[in-house]
């Protein structure tokens, strides 16, 4: 929905300026709420009414408030947005306006600026010489940086409903088992073709149950094939990827045979030891120690990838950032010029990337569990398309579509 | 309401630029003949009807500043000057302003960028209410802005037609009960705000509005328009009372003004109604 709210002031009841305006934007179909409307108590005293036009069209309610602003409707938002200077780093001012994931404008001397890597939850930082803003997250403001307070002078741009025509209209679409799920994997394929094409970035967030369900060999395919451009994950995805590589067994269970190895247990400690011996995954693939897997191909094909911990990791493998907000930070740095996010099979690292991206990232979500997408949308990532499958049948059917 | 009227002679008058529907510089107006026609209209106000009439000396290459009506708006010792939406026409203003400045006018200019012409565009009937044209020339922004300055309530009306580009063209108010108007200049809204307000109404033929007979100087009971008004104006003006007087405005019509565009009413409220309301 769009919307926006006019002042009229003058004998406007006299004049019957008010019921022309009102008629102009009902015959246009948009919706309007007198929110104030203030009469002139004497007869040369003037009126005052304030409207708020709501539409499911931006065009039909520009091209009436083109229409109505000669007949005295002017647009109350054409204000400036309010700044305040943070008094102490880490702290937001009172009232600081926190961001949604869409992209946002702020109102700079006169002039609507689009807010750089819009992000939820966030602040809008503005630059000294207010030619630029950004969004800030809390832990990164510093005493002195000027942010964005109250709703004035900000304004929210919706996304564009995707057209029917349109290659990505399939985003619209909300989790369901019951989806035909080839119908949506070719789309995906096209969407990733399109993507690779243009030199956008995919970036891929994954769990440990790409290993598990044996589907590592997809997913290489896909590094290797340059559609995977970033990878996020947690310490578990590359403990079962390296432990598959070195031992042939996740979580110590041969994949091929599905049956437990003797001591199997015992191999993902030993992978992680071996990393922690070279000083890192890019060394041990030097040293010729790891020479196969998904953390293999990144780094052989220089796929950036960042590992974020948690507490429950074992090890953790040294690439790991276990500083959550040095992780968040990085995440943020790498997330520049990525325009599809796909998440495989990991609920908290989806939902804490998912927090990141703007919402004009293509966001599509694997699991096998409805719950995890429903979770990210719930979080504010309404914009993904959530897939509920297997991992292994998804990536192998996605291979398959891509003629990898 | 006493009135004074504001002329200026049509030493400069010439059509050196097209503004309105009106205006050719292939037709010409005839500068001898539009002098002769000035001056009847000068000598009757003066002579006949003993209207003080106060001249403002013409400046050259303006030459449209013999339609004084589009200087401004004054009233009681307040003058609001326009804002011409043409540029051709800016140039006008600071002969008027300082005019006005010179015999003790508090000289008022609108705020922002508001379009704003005048008694082209407001015209008062009686003394507490003034009706606005707006959309061709002014802005009707500007009406709240005047209605601000005057303390006057100011009704907007919207012009359709571009053949009647101000107020004054297509709508002349008698009284506060009486207008005459060609009512399809208007739009629907402003002709039932016309209907809701003046309880009579003399309402001109398209024939008669072309004549530009809505363009009239009312002195008492003295209507004074271009020639023309034949089939509804003249038996409505006469069955009231009034009195007709035709000029031959035929070189002024050339460029879309007559008899009304020709003066700028000087106000003055009377006391006892300014302290009612």
């Amino acid at each position: 929905m769009y919307s926006e709210t006019v002042e009229i002031t003058g004998h406007i009841i006299d004049s019957l300026l008010l019921p022309k305006i009102l008629d102009d934007i009902v015959r246009h179909g948009i919706e309007f709420n007198i929110e104030r409307l203030d009469v002139g108590k004497k007869r040369e005293d003037p009126s005052c009414a304030r409207i708020r036009l709501t539409a499911k069209d931006a065009e039909a309610l520009e091209n009436v408030l083109k229409r109505i602003r000669q007949h005295g409707a002017t647009l109350v938002d054409e204000q400036d947005a309010a700044l305040e200077k943070v008094e102490k780093d880490g702290v937001f001012p009172d009232n600081f306006y926190s961001t949604t994931n869409q992209q946002t404008l702020v109102r700079l001397n006169g002039r609507w600026i689009e807010v750089e890597r819009p992000e939820m939850d966030c602040g809008v930082r503005v630059s000294a010489d207010s030619a630029h803003a950004a969004c800030v997250a809390i832990s990164e403001v510093r005493e002195g940086d000027p942010i964005v307070v109250g709703h004035r002078g900000v304004k929210v741009a919706p996304m564009p409903r995707p057209s029917k025509e349109d290659l990505f209209s399939f985003m619209s679409s909300a989790v369901s088992t019951e989806k035909p799920k080839g119908a949506v994997v070719k789309d995906i394929a096209r969407c990733f073709q399109e993507v690779r094409y243009r030199g956008q970035k995919i970036l891929v967030v994954g769990g440990p149950a790409i290993v598990h369900t044996g589907a590592v060999p997809h997913f290489i395919r896909l590094i290797e094939s340059n559609y995977v451009n970033i990878l996020f994950a947690g310490n578990a995805l590359a403990v079962h990827d390296i432990e598959y590589a070195l031992y042939g067994t996740s979580l110590g269970v041969y994949l091929d045979k599905g049956i437990p190895a003797e001591h199997g247990h015992e191999n993902h400690m030993r992978a992680i030891n071996t990393i922690r011996k070279y000083g890192g995954i890019r060394q041990a693939v030097e040293a010729g120690a790891l020479t196969r897997g998904i953390m293999c191909a990144c780094v052989k094909r220089g796929v950036p990838f960042l590992l974020a911990g948690s507490i429950r990791d074992d090890g953790p493998l040294p690439d790991v950032i276990t500083d959550v907000i040095r992780a968040q930070g990085e995440m943020r740095r790498m997330l520049q010029g990525v325009s599809v996010a796909l998440m495989v099979a990991t609920t908290l690292h989806s939902i804490a990337v998912g927090n990141l991206l703007p919402a004009a990232v293509r966001t599509i979500c694997i699991d096998i569990n409805p719950a995890v997408v429903t979770k990210l949308t719930d979080r504010g990532s309404f914009q993904a398309l959530g897939i509920v499958t297997d991992v292994e049948p998804f990536l192998r059917e996605l291979c398959g579509e891509l003629k990898l | 309401m006493q009135t004074a009227l504001f002329m200026c002679a049509p030493e400069h008058f010439g059509i050196e630029y097209e503004i309105n529907p009106w205006m050719s510089l292939e037709r010409q107006p005839d500068r001898g003949r539009a002098k002769t026609q000035w001056e009847s209209l000068y000598r009757f106000l003066t002579c006949d009807l003993d209207v003080d009439v106060k001249l403002i000396a013409p400046v050259a290459n303006l030459p449209d500043m013999v339609f004084t009506a589009n200087a401004g708006l004054a009233l009681d010792k307040k003058f609001v000057s326009s804002r011409f939406r043409h540029k051709e026409r800016r140039g006008e203003s600071e002969h008027y302003e300082a005019w006005f400045k010179q015999r003790g006018y508090s000289v008022h200019t609108l705020p922002g960028r508001l379009y704003f012409e005048g008694e082209g565009d407001v015209l008062f009937a009686g003394e507490a209410d003034a009706y606005a044209g707006y959309l061709i020339r002014s802005d009707v922004y500007s009406h709240a802005a005047v209605a601000d300055l005057l303390g006057a309530r100011i009704v907007s009306l919207e012009l359709v037609d571009p053949r009647f580009y101000h107020l004054d063209t297509c709508f002349c108010p008698l009284s506060s009960e009486s207008v005459v108007y060609y009512p399809e200049a208007f739009d629907s809204y402003a002709r039932d705000v016309i209907k809701a307000n003046f309880p009579d109404r003399i309402e001109v033929t398209e024939q008669e509005a072309l004549q530009f007979v809505c363009n009239a100087i009312i002195i008492g009971n003295h209507y004074i328009q271009p020639r023309g008004g034949s089939e509804n104006l003249r038996p409505a003006l006469e069955a009231r009372g009034y009195k007709t007087h035709e000029f031959d405005m035929s070189e002024f019509i050339k460029a879309g003004g007559a008899t009304k565009c020709l003066v700028l009413k000087l106000m003055e409220t009377t006391k006892s109604t300014r302290g009612y309301k």
